[in-house]
């Protein structure tokens, strides 16, 4: 009984759903989406504020608070409160030490980092990481009134497999559907729109409240790739903030201040941080103290860590094989980078200003919020090469010209198939594989991508070598295509970009053919197809006649002579498939005694000496 | 959409017209149609599929059976013309089945067919 076919539901082609950026950040996340064509931030914190601070505080009696009023527990309930949650991301026990986890409790146990918590069971990171990304899709769906299941994620360049995937169970968790990772950096360069600039190599510089990354990207043909990053995992704004309170108290003879006064003093200094960055001096008062702060106290005060950047900064530009000449743009992330002085640093540094026209603190949740409108299909805007389906068909030219199509256009990336193929005649030890793209039958009319030799099949009789080949597509429409001889496991492997030099009017003259031309192509492919039949056919029949001469009598080996020599010249001479296809069944008819005879005499050899039972 | 002979057509017959019909009704999409097509893969060659579609895409042969529409691309339409779509239910399964008087093979695996 064959099977039967059933209807399928065709996949959407994406109707206009909102998604959204969202900036998963070690001390603060943001979420954002594009709306009239701008990237905007959406309100995450219960104050109208943008940034909602990245902490979980579990209470006792089960319920989970994030954010601003976390924070505030964090003092009261240090054990409780979690935060920077991010940099555990993906981690063993094995892997953070004792300075890292704070006063954080670590379950007992082996296995996955997991902490012990007030109210419940322990969370892994990964469940504290979901709370704060539930709380970012609620807030996204209140502002938008929509329903919000889609977005993109940004995740640090330097995030390892297993980083990226608790992030992505992360989002699961909240119950969002993981359209991409992005890496920061790319996201910031997206918010800058210096994709359309084809081609160039920019600086990411992302100065946070605890963090310094740099990144350097290379742009080529609408993708970014992630040349170098370096940083320093303890070093930024709060940092800063400690410098000056210390050199405020320095400057008043505190030796040994309070936990208050500490207190008071550090967010003094954030404040005369951040009030610096608009007023050139600014006037202090702490207790009895009275002070006028100038921005170059400032700079002094701060100027240890200006070594530490730029020490980062030249490794980068190393390991990416660049010098500062090279760069094309710098981007500004982080809400430090609003500093003047920092500023000022990156000028230094690079030999131009940074690009600080968008929010540093938003830029990387606005990029991401880019992204995610492009993937889920409500942007109609394609100079980005990030295709979200495979604009025509991919496949492999087999035996006769034809092509054996594996991943059908229109397939939603990332998208993989793998199909078996063998060889055609005996001992073939290599196998040619033809990578093409296009609607048409034949690989003649496709487009050709890559060409490669799978050497060192090991010799056998045609149709026993099994050679898997894979084809698959990455999110950014890469293709890998790797041939794989299973008996000897030799592989070999290669990338193409499909869309490379392909405009939306050449795929669209591709379309255009495959329908003008598809009765010819078909005919054409029902022709090869039977040409190959005939040819394989032909070539066991000798090879049989040969080995199993004992098996015909002289009038009939002449006979089968004569019918296979018919079918080759119908094969020189016919257009028709359907001429050779009966000459074929014909001779495949007339053949049939043979066939039997010899596999009944090899039946018999292989059984002779040995009983059944043997078996 | 253009003409097409009677014997050239895509048969829509009883059984399948009613199931389509219910299918219809229970998508609440009764101005949908049926789009069947013929691909590379499965074991001998080629192979059908079947999906929903709201409208015929130009180049498209459309056959109609009291409102109940089949749509097939004009590549496809090559290797169906005059086939039988019927629908089957038996002890085990339930489905549609293509009867094709182009198709000299039938396979194990019925979704395949060779000329």
């Amino acid at each position: 009984m064959s099977e039967l076919l059933q209807i399928r539901e065709p996949k959407k082609p994406s109707p206009p759903t909102q998604a959204v950026g969202i900036d998963l950040g070690t001390t603060h996340s943001l979420v954002a989406t594009v709306a009239q064509g701008q990237p905007t931030c959406l309100v995450a914190d219960e104050e109208d504020a943008l940034l909602l601070p990245s902490v979980v505080h579990y209470s006792a009696n089960g319920s989970v608070v994030v954010g601003k009023y976390a924070k505030q527990l964090a003092s009261q309930f240090p054990e409780d409160t979690l935060s920077s949650v991010k940099r555990f991301m993906g981690k063993n026990r094995s892997d953070v030490d004792a300075m890292q986890l704070k006063t954080y409790r670590l379950a007992p146990g082996e296995g996955p980092l997991a902490f012990q918590v007030s109210g419940g069971p322990a969370v892994s990171p990964v469940e504290v990481s979901a709370e704060i990304l539930r709380i970012l899709k609620q807030r996204a769906c209140a502002a938008l009134s929509s329903k919000i299941t889609q977005a993109v994620i940004t995740v640090p360049a330097y995030f390892d497999n297993a980083q990226r995937q608790a992030t992505q169970d992360a989002g699961k968790l909240a119950g969002l559907e993981v359209l991409r990772l992005l890496n920061e950096p790319t996201a910031a360069a997206l918010a800058y729109g210096l994709q359309s600039k084809k081609q160039g190599c920019f600086v990411v510089f992302d100065l946070g409240g605890g963090t310094f990354d740099i990144s350097i990207l290379k742009l080529k043909e609408g993708i970014f790739e992630v040349k170098a990053t370096a940083g320093d995992s303890a070093l930024g704004g709060d940092d800063f903030d400690l410098s000056i309170a210390q050199a405020l108290l320095q400057k008043w003879d505190i030796e040994v201040p309070t936990p208050f006064q500490k207190y008071v003093l550090l967010e003094a200094a954030r404040q005369l941080k951040e009030r610096l960055s608009h007023e050139t001096k600014v006037e202090i008062r702490f207790e009895a103290h009275v002070a006028e702060i100038t921005r170059e106290d400032l700079r002094q005060w701060i100027a240890p860590f200006f070594k530490r950047i730029h020490f980062a900064c030249k490794r980068a530009l190393k390991d990416a094989g660049l010098a500062k000449e090279d760069i094309q743009a710098i981007v500004l992330v982080g809400g430090s980078t609003r500093m003047p002085c920092v500023q000022s640093w990156v000028e230094e540094i690079f030999g131009k200003p940074g690009l600080a026209e968008v929010d540093p603190e938003k830029v990387v949740a606005m990029g991401a919020a880019i992204q995610a409108q492009l993937l889920c299909g409500a942007t109609k805007d394609s100079e980005l090469l990030l295709l979200d389906v495979i604009p025509l068909s991919l496949g492999l030219e087999t035996m006769g010209g034809m092509v054996e199509k594996l991943l059908l256009r229109n397939s939603t990336l990332p998208a993989k198939a793998t199909q078996l193929f063998t060889t055609f005649q005996d001992g073939q030890s290599g196998m040619d594989i033809h990578v093409v793209q296009g609607e048409r039958e034949m690989a003649k009319d496709c487009r050709s991508l890559a060409k490669f030799h799978l050497k060192g099949i090991p010799p056998m009789a045609a149709g026993l070598a099994r050679v898997e080949v894979g084809f698959s597509v990455d999110a950014n429409g890469l293709l890998s295509v790797e041939a794989h001889e299973l008996a000897t496991g030799i592989q070999q492997r290669v990338v193409v970009q499909p869309s490379h030099g392909l405009s939306e009017e050449d795929i669209e003259q591709m379309l255009k053919a495959s329908i003008r031309h598809a009765q010819e192509d078909i005919f054409s492919r029902l022709l090869a197809e039977q040409q190959m039949e005939a040819k394989r056919m032909l070539a066991e029949l000798s090879k049989q006649m040969g080995e199993h001469s004992e098996c015909l009598s002289v009038e009939e080996a002449s006979a089968l002579s004569e019918a296979a020599k018919q079918l080759e010249t119908l094969l020189e001479t016919t257009q028709e498939a359907a001429k050779l296809r009966n000459a074929i069944l014909a001779l495949d008819n007339q053949a049939k005694n043979f066939t039997e005879r010899i596999m009944n005499s090899s039946i018999n050899s292989v059984l002779q000496g040995h009983s059944m039972s043997e078996f | 959409m253009s003409e097409v002979a009677q014997e050239k057509a895509v048969h829509i017959s009883d059984s399948a017209f009613q199931r389509l019909q219910k299918l219809l009704a229970e998508r609440q999409t009764p101005s949908a149609g049926l789009r069947i097509e013929v691909r590379g893969g499965g074991c001998s060659g080629l192979s059908y599929g079947m999906e929903w579609a709201d409208e015929p895409v130009e180049g498209d042969v459309v056959f109609e059976r009291s409102g109940v529409r089949v749509f097939v691309d004009a590549k496809s339409y090559l290797y169906l013309a005059g086939s039988e779509l019927v629908y089957v239910e038996t002890l085990t399964s339930a489905g549609f089945r293509l009867n094709n008087p182009n198709a000299k093979a039938n396979c194990g695996c019925g979704k395949s067919f060779s000329c």
